[in-house]
C-alpha cells in the first residue's frame, strides 16, 4: 500500500509533537490511531524512521493493545459493553443481535466500510446497564428490540 | 486567577473561595443554586442537555441575576440519574428528563414551589424524599474519597479551593517535614485501595529511603476491573484533590514528577484532569517553588491503550516507557526500581483521593473510621441486579448485608440474592452465607474473595455461576499479556474445559482436571492477573458446587442459561394460538395454526434467542 504524501507528513508531525517527552511510542501511536483509525505496517516503517525505534518493537506494541488496529475500522465503531454489569443484564444478547443483523462477528467491519462491532469491556456505564456506545456516544439500557433502530439511525446519518 | 506563589496568598484564595461556595449552597448571595449531575452515567442520560436548556429558560425568565447553574461531578445513585439539586432548599430531583427543565424553573425557581412528581419515592415506604442526606442510599455513606463530587464544579480550580482543596498541600508545606507526613500516613493505618491492600505510608517509605535525585509518583488510573468505576467518578468528580494527593506523595519521599495513567475508555476523566493541571499550572500551584518553597512538582498524563493487564503495577510502568504492558519480576520492586529505572511509587486514584483528608484531619481521627486492619472508607461500584446501582463510600468494616441491603436497596423484582461478586476477575463471589462478613481487606481474603478495586456486582436466580466463571475466564484469557505459559495456555485450556461443561459435554473428570489445572496457574506466574486467574472458578466451584454438578451429570443449567441445556416451550394450555412468537421467530422454528393448534416450537431448529418468550402477550412461554 503506497501512503499519500500528506499522510506521511502529518505522521511525521506526530512524531515530531512528541519528540521532547520521555519514550513518547504510546503517544504517538495513541494519537495516528485516533486521527487517522488505523495504524498498517507502512506507517509504523515512517514511526520507526522518525524515533529510531525498530518496526518490530513498534509492531508488538500496536499488536499488543486493543486500541490499536491494523485495519481500517468502520465509519461507526458499535462498542458493545461485555463487562461483567451488563453481562449479567444479558449485554450477549445485544451482541448477538448486531451480529446477526449485520453480518458479520464482534471485531469485524461491514464490507460497505460503515459499522464495525467491537465487543468492549466496561466503560464504567454499569448503571445503564446493558449499555453500548457508537464513536463514544453512550447508549443507555439497550433491548435487542432498539437494535435494528440504532443501526437505522446510523444507515440514514451516512 | 491571580498567582498562588506563597501560604499568604493560597491562604487568602481558599478563604474567598470558600466564602463564594458557602454563599452559593446557602443562598446568602441572593441567588438560588441549581447543581447537575455532569458524570459519564447522567452525560448519556443527557445530563448536558439538560444544563443548556436550564440555561435557557433561565435566560427567557431574566433570572439570570437571581440563578446559578453549575455542573458538578457524580452524585453516586447512577440508576437514578440525571440529578438536579436545589439551593439552597436542597432540593434533589431525580430522573429529570430535558422536557422537566421548564416545570422546575417555572414551579420551583419562579414559584417556590418544590416539584412533587421529580422527587425521589422510597420503594419500601413510599414516601416522597425531598432531600439527599434522607435517601436510605446515603444514609449509611461516608464521602472521603469522595468528597466535594456532586458539590464543585470539577473544571474550576476556584470550587476546590473554597471545598477544602489544598489545605493539606498548604499543611506538609508550611508545617511538616517529609518524614513526618510518610509518618502521618503510615500512622492513619490507610492501605492500598488498588486492590492489594499494602500499607500505602509503608510504601512512600520504602521510596524514600531510595538515594536519587529523581523518583516518581505514578498514579493507577487504569481502572479495568470490568463493572468497577470509582477511580472514572473520582477523576471526573474532583481531580484536584487526586492531584493534591500526588503532591503530596512527591513531597513525602523525595519526586518532582508525577504520572497519572488514565484509561483511554474515559474521555471525560482525562478532559477534566487536563484542565485541572493546566489551570493549576496556571497559578504556580504546579511547577517550580510551589507556594515558594523548594518544593517543585510536575503532573503529566499518559492514556492506556486497552489492555486490563496495566492495571498491574509493573505492566503499567512498562506502558508508560512505551512498550508492550507486560510486568516486570519484582523484585526488585517499583519503591527501588521503578519508572525508567527510577525509584516510583503507584498509587490508585482512590488512595491518593484519601490522602488529602488524612493530612487535614489527623491521622488519629481517620483510623477511627474502619476495623483494626482495615483503616478508612472504601468506594464501591455497586452493579448488576440490584436496585440501586451506583457508587456508595462506606467505611470499612460495613457488612455486605448492608451493603446489598440497606444502601442498594436489594434485589429487584422480588428475585432471590444468589451472589456478589468483589475483586473482579480476580476476586471471587460470596454468598447468602457470607453476608454478615464486615468489609475488609482481611475478612475478605478468608472467604475466598478479595477487596479488589471496588467493583461489587451483584447476581440473583437467573444468573448461572457456571456461566458467570466462562465469563470472567473469557475475559482472563483474552487478557493474558502472554508472558507466563501457564498463565496464557493454562487460562486458554480451563476456558476450553469450562466451554464443555457449559455445552453439557463435560463430566465429573473434567471438574477434577480444571481444579488440578486452576491450582497450576495459580502458582506458576509472575503477576496477580495470573496468580488469580483461576479465582473465579475455583471460587464458583466452592461455592455452588450443585449448580456444576448438574452441568456435568443431569447435563441441565438450574438457571436456564446455558444455551445448550435449556430449551424454550410452549404451553399448549396458555397458548391462545395468536401466531406472534412464529413471526417474530428469526429463524422460523415455531409452528401451529391461528386461531386453531397451539403453537410448537421446533427444538432442532431453535437459536434460543427468547425473542418469542419476550413477546408473548399470555405468558405461555417458559424456559426449562
Amino acid at each position: 500500500m503506497a501512503i499519500k504524501p500528506e499522510v506521511r507528513k502529518g505522521v511525521e508531525a506526530v512524531c515530531d509533537e512528541y519528540s521532547k517527552e520521555p519514550s513518547p511510542l504510546m503517544m504517538i501511536l495513541s494519537k495516528i490511531q485516533k486521527e487517522y483509525g488505523y495504524i498498517p505496517l507502512e506507517v509504523q516503517e515512517i514511526v520507526s524512521a522518525k524515533t529510531g525505534i525498530p518496526v518490530a518493537e513498534i509492531y508488538g506494541v500496536v499488536t499488543f493493545y486493543s486500541f490499536f488496529s491494523l485495519e481500517p475500522k468502520g465509519k461507526y465503531v458499535l462498542g458493545i459493553c461485555l463487562g461483567t454489569a451488563c453481562y449479567v443484564k444479558s449485554s450477549q444478547q445485544i451482541l448477538d443481535k448486531f451480529e446477526q443483523i449485520l453480518g458479520i462477528k464482534a471485531g469485524q467491519t461491514t464490507p460497505d466500510g460503515l459499522f464495525t462491532i467491537e465487543a468492549i469491556r466496561c466503560m464504567g456505564a454499569c448503571a445503564l446497564a446493558p449499555a453500548m456506545s457508537v464513536n463514544g456516544k453512550v447508549y443507555p439500557k439497550v433491548t435487542p428490540d432498539e437494535v435494528n433502530k440504532i443501526i437505522a439511525e446510523y444507515k440514514a446519518l451516512a | 486567577m491571580e498567582q498562588i506563589k506563597s501560604a499568604a496568598v493560597l491562604d487568602k484564595s481558599i478563604k474567598e473561595c470558600t466564602a463564594v461556595i458557602d454563599a452559593k449552597l446557602k443562598g446568602t448571595n441572593g441567588k438560588r443554586a441549581v447543581l447537575i449531575c455532569g458524570g459519564t452515567g447522567c452525560l448519556a442520560n443527557n445530563s448536558d442537555e439538560i444544563l443548556h436548556e436550564f440555561e435557557k429558560e433561565i435566560k427567557a425568565h431574566g433570572l439570570e441575576q437571581k440563578v446559578s447553574v453549575n455542573h458538578v461531578g457524580c452524585f453516586g445513585f447512577c440508576s437514578q440519574g440525571p440529578f438536579v439539586k436545589i439551593f439552597p432548599e436542597d432540593t434533589l430531583y431525580h430522573a429529570v428528563k430535558v422536557s422537566d427543565v421548564k416545570q422546575i424553573v417555572e414551579d420551583d425557581l419562579i414559584g417556590g414551589k418544590i416539584c412533587e412528581n421529580l422527587l425521589y419515592v422510597d420503594p419500601v415506604t413510599k414516601e416522597k424524599v425531598v432531600r439527599q442526606d434522607d435517601i436510605n442510599f446515603y444514609k449509611k455513606q461516608l464521602r472521603v474519597a469522595l468528597h466535594g463530587c456532586s458539590v464543585i464544579n470539577p473544571d474550576l480550580l476556584e470550587e476546590s479551593l473554597g471545598y477544602d482543596g489544598f489545605k493539606a498541600l498548604k499543611k506538609v508545606l508550611s508545617e511538616m517535614t517529609p518524614q513526618q507526613v510518610i509518618d502521618e500516613v503510615l500512622a492513619s493505618g490507610i492501605r492500598g485501595r488498588g486492590g492489594a491492600g499494602f500499607p500505602t505510608g509503608k510504601k512512600w517509605q520504602f521510596a524514600a529511603n531510595q538515594k536519587s535525585e529523581i523518583k516518581y509518583v505514578v498514579c493507577n488510573g487504569d481502572e479495568g476491573d470490568p463493572g468497577a468505576f470509582m477511580d472514572r467518578s473520582i477523576l471526573e468528580g474532583n481531580p484536584f484533590e487526586v492531584i493534591e494527593g500526588m503532591m503530596i506523595a512527591g513531597y513525602a519521599f523525595g519526586a518532582h514528577e508525577g504520572y497519572f495513567y488514565v484509561r483511554a475508555e474515559y474521555p471525560v476523566a482525562v478532559e477534566r484532569l487536563l484542565r485541572a493541571i493546566k489551570d493549576m499550572e496556571a497559578v504556580g500551584l504546579l511547577g517550580d517553588h510551589i507556594l515558594g518553597t523548594d518544593f517543585s512538582f510536575r503532573a503529566h498524563l499518559r492514556l492506556g491503550a486497552g489492555a486490563f493487564v496495566c492495571g498491574e503495577e509493573t505492566a503499567l510502568l512498562n506502558s508508560i516507557e512505551g512498550k508492550r504492558g507486560m510486568p516486570r519480576p519484582r523484585p526488585p520492586f517499583p519503591a527501588i526500581k521503578g519508572l525508567w529505572g527510577k525509584p516510583t511509587c503507584v498509587n490508585n486514584v482512590e488512595t491518593l483521593a484519601q490522602i488529602p483528608y488524612i493530612i487535614r484531619v489527623g491521622a488519629a481521627e481517620y483510623a477511627k473510621i474502619g476495623t483494626v486492619g482495615s483503616k478508612g472508607t472504601k468506594v464501591f461500584a455497586l452493579g448488576g441486579k440490584i436496585n440501586n446501582v451506583g457508587l456508595v463510600e462506606v467505611p470499612m468494616g460495613t457488612t455486605l448485608r448492608t451493603l446489598i441491603f440497606d444502601i442498594g436497596g436489594g434485589i429487584p423484582n422480588g428475585k432471590k440474592f444468589k451472589a456478589i461478586q468483589t475483586g473482579g476477575p480476580s476476586g471471587g463471589c460470596l454468598t447468602e452465607k457470607d453476608l454478615d462478613t464486615p468489609i475488609d481487606y482481611d475478612s475478605l481474603i478468608a472467604k475466598g474473595s478479595m477487596m479488589g478495586s471496588g467493583g461489587a456486582i451483584v447476581m440473583d436466580e437467573d444468573n448461572c455461576m457456571v456461566d458467570v466463571a466462562h465469563f470472567y475466564m473469557d475475559f482472563i484469557c483474552s487478557e493474558s499479556c502472554g508472558k507466563c505459559s501457564p498463565c496464557r495456555i493454562g487460562t486458554k485450556r480451563l476456558y476450553e474445559m469450562l466451554t464443555q461443561v457449559t455445552n453439557g459435554q463435560g463430566t465429573p473428570k473434567t471438574l477434577e482436571d480444571m481444579r488440578a489445572l486452576a491450582n497450576v496457574i495459580k502458582g506458576g506466574s509472575l503477576c496477580a492477573l495470573g496468580q488469580t486467574a483461576a479465582n473465579p472458578i475455583l471460587s464458583t466451584m466452592n461455592n455452588f458446587p450443585d449448580e456444576y454438578q448438574a452441568h456435568v451429570v443431569d447435563k441441565k443449567c438450574p438457571a436456564h442459561v446455558c444455551k445448550k441445556l435449556m430449551q424454550y416451550v410452549i404451553d399448549p394450555v396458555k397458548c391462545k394460538k395468536c401466531s406472534k412468537c412464529a413471526r417474530n421467530c428469526p429463524v422460523n422454528c415455531i409452528s401451529g395454526v391461528p386461531g386453531k393448534e397451539p403453537y410448537v416450537i421446533d427444538q432442532s431448529k431453535c437459536i434460543k434467542c427468547g425473542t418469542c418468550l419476550a413477546g408473548c402477550p399470555f405468558g405461555a412461554i417458559s424456559k426449562r
